[in-house]
């Protein structure tokens, strides 16, 4: 393990708790705390187009950390996490505008239901693998997808949800500068719940499912429980971070829960490293600057040749497409554990600097 | 109850159905030879309706030169994606060569996208089409052809793998790869072929599908519904993948014409595959006629 070489000269772990500490060394744990204590002073800095790429990397990265469970410490597959995503969305929106609930317990709620739902998507899972699996998800996908046009009752069918602002103790929050902390808490509770329960036995029980799940059933490991259950774990964090996007945007339709946004979905945790908790948001923040990134160079480009030759202006869509596409491809071809694996060894190459042994 | 619709919609059904199994069954190829599901099959009759159709109005070539030309790309193309992309993915995780494909199938279809744009483009007419009368339905002449090319492709396939020796070469590897290898069969070579003969085959269901409706983005759609046609059939069995292609043609049309007569929910049809899918997945996952090695956790 590359972390291990991380560690100083000398320091030996003497029992089981210390080795499964989230921060073995000081200046990681310090580093943790002043990056969360950096974000709190963003919204006083930032100007607003920054400021929604954040809170979009927010929410979308509490929906992939969700799918990494699955997907990287499960090894299950999912090509339906946006329906979930979408299914919080709604819920939120149906719950806090049609019921007596604020929006404060909506969200936690709308988490709740679309766990449940996810554990009975999850309940064939718990007899599928691998392509099986995948491809009663895309159904799931689309089953789901269907609902949300069809349920007028819920989603308002044709006509966008709309979703209430975030209020808490009859103080509402207006505008991106107070709902970046709401994202950021919600955030930073799920990275840190996560990492948490990967080290407890259930976190251990869906790594051992993971790698051989013949031993891990001889272990005493129930196979069916934890396949459903991260199922919906999974579900329960594209809730929260769905439900935390409707209450963001304020309006929810259909448009936004296509296979397209759960193929983005595992493009981002691919990208960040398959069963890494940090590695997932790395990949969000890297799937979310992607497409922008891309408009800036388009930007940049405007009315040159290139522009002229690729007609980039009204293209931008496709490329952006193809982009994420061929991200995706290339990186399970040349760098198939993501990068918190490239992060790692970055960390590692600057330890030993100038000495690589 | 509407007699007439619901034969008019059982015979749309079949010819839809027909060509799904033409797409199912090069879907099942690749998965049989190769253990790859791909994610990408629309594309590729995307990509050959794409490519005829540029030939056919751009260069104004005649469909018998035009044809041959696309088949010829598609064949380079399947190898070169096998050789390219695939081919260092053996080995790699379940998980991740679905991921492949799918990464693939989004780059081809906004790639086309980029290149020939999203409005629906006619096909130039290759001959005169107009109905006839069969068993006093009226049919027209470019679906009648589209269901004979469908059955000419599915014979094909089967003299393929019954008689030639590269078929047989080809359902030994997928039998076991390892006594092919000892039996002289180049491993390597039959990936390749499994792939450039899928690609052209579901060009040439995608050239069909092109002449009948026109090209567009659409096209890919069949990707996407070939899944509850190979899961129907078994995901191993190619004539299992023919009849599921079928079943599933009618189911939809049977499921337009309850929906249109007495449900009223609207794109009902668009959705029924995918709960039979589903119920599949949940009581047979191994299909009518896929190998029962599924290990049941």
């Amino acid at each position: 393990m590359a972390t291990q070489s991380l560690l100083p000269a000398g320091d030996f772990h003497t029992s089981y708790a210390a080795d499964t500490v989230i921060f073995p060394t000081a200046a990681g744990r310090w580093s943790a705390v002043a990056a969360i204590a950096l974000l709190c002073c963003a919204p006083l800095v930032l100007s607003q187009y920054w400021l929604s790429i954040l809170i979009q990397i927010g929410y979308l990265g509490i929906a992939a950390l969700g799918l990494n469970i699955l997907v990287g410490f499960t090894g299950q597959i999912s090509i339906g996490h946006a329906a979930f995503f979408g299914l919080g969305a709604f819920t939120s929106a149906y719950v806090s505008s049609k019921l007596p609930v604020p929006v404060f317990f909506a969200i936690p709620l709308s988490a709740l239901i679309a766990a449940i739902v996810g554990l009975v998507f999850g309940l064939p899972a718990a007899r599928l693998k691998g392509l099986y699996l995948a491809i009663a998800t895309l159904a799931a996908q689309y089953i789901l997808l269907d609902f949300f046009s069809r349920a007028e009752w819920f989603t308002g069918g044709s006509v966008p949800a709309i979703a209430a602002p975030f209020s808490i103790f009859g103080f509402t929050l207006r505008g991106d500068r107070q709902y970046f902390y709401v994202v950021l808490a919600y955030l930073v509770l799920s990275y840190v719940l996560t990492t948490n329960l990967m080290r407890t036995r259930d976190g251990r029980a869906l790594v051992a499912v993971r790698d051989h799940y013949l031993s891990a059933e001889i272990m005493g490991i129930n196979l069916t429980k934890y396949r459903t259950l991260s199922f919906g774990l999974a579900a329960f964090y594209a809730g929260l971070g769905g439900a935390l996007y409707a209450h963001y945007q304020e309006i929810v339709s259909n448009e936004g829960f296509t296979i397209d946004r759960s193929i983005m979905f595992l493009a981002m945790v691919i990208i960040g490293g398959l069963g890494s908790v940090m590695g997932t948001l790395m990949g969000t923040v890297f799937m979310v600057l992607l497409p922008e990134a891309m408009e800036w160079v388009s930007a940049a480009l405007r009315g040159g040749p290139i522009d002229q030759l690729l007609a980039l202006g009204k293209n931008i869509a496709f490329l952006r497409e193809i982009a994420i596409g061929a991200v995706i491809v290339l990186f399970l071809l040349f760098e198939p554990d993501g990068l918190a694996h490239r992060w790692r060894r970055i960390k590692a190459y600057w330890k030993l600097y100038p000495f690589s042994h | 109850m509407n007699t007439q619709l619901l034969i008019q919609l059982l015979a749309n059904g079949l010819i839809v159905g027909t060509l799904y199994g033409v797409v199912a069954m090069s879907f099942v190829l690749i998965y049989k030879a190769t253990q790859v599901v791909n994610f990408a099959q629309g594309e590729f009759l995307l990509i050959g309706a794409w490519v005829c159709w540029w030939l056919l109005t751009k260069y104004q070539l005649p469909f018998y030169l035009g044809m041959p030309i696309t088949l010829v790309f598609m064949l380079i193309f399947g190898v070169a994606l096998q050789v390219c992309v695939l081919r260092p993915m053996i080995g790699e995780p379940v998980i991740s060569v679905i991921m492949v494909t799918i990464g693939l199938s989004m780059v081809f279809q906004s790639a086309m996208k980029w290149i020939f744009g999203t409005n629906l483009q006619p096909f130039p007419p290759i001959f005169s089409s107009h109905a006839v009368d069969v068993f006093g339905l009226r049919i027209q002449t470019v679906y009648l052809m589209s269901l004979v090319v469908s059955l000419a492709m599915m014979a094909g396939m089967a003299w393929f793998f019954q008689f030639s020796k590269y078929g047989l070469a080809m359902r030994a590897t997928a039998f076991n790869q390892q006594v092919a290898q000892s039996l002289g069969i180049s491993v390597k070579t039959v990936f390749a072929m499994a792939w450039a003969i899928s690609a052209v085959v579901s060009a040439v269901a995608g050239v069909v599908v092109a002449v009948v409706n026109g090209v567009s983005a659409g096209l890919s759609a069949y990707g996407i519904k070939v899944f509850p046609a190979v899961i129907l059939g078994g995901l191993d069995s190619i004539a299992g993948a023919v009849l599921g292609g079928v079943i599933i043609g009618l189911l939809e049309n049977l499921a337009h014409f309850f929906d249109s007569e007495y449900l009223h929910w609207g794109n009902l049809y668009e959705i029924a595959p995918f709960y039979v899918l589903i119920i599949i997945l949940m009581i047979k996952p191994y299909g009518l006629f896929g190998t029962r090695d599924i290990e049941r956790v």
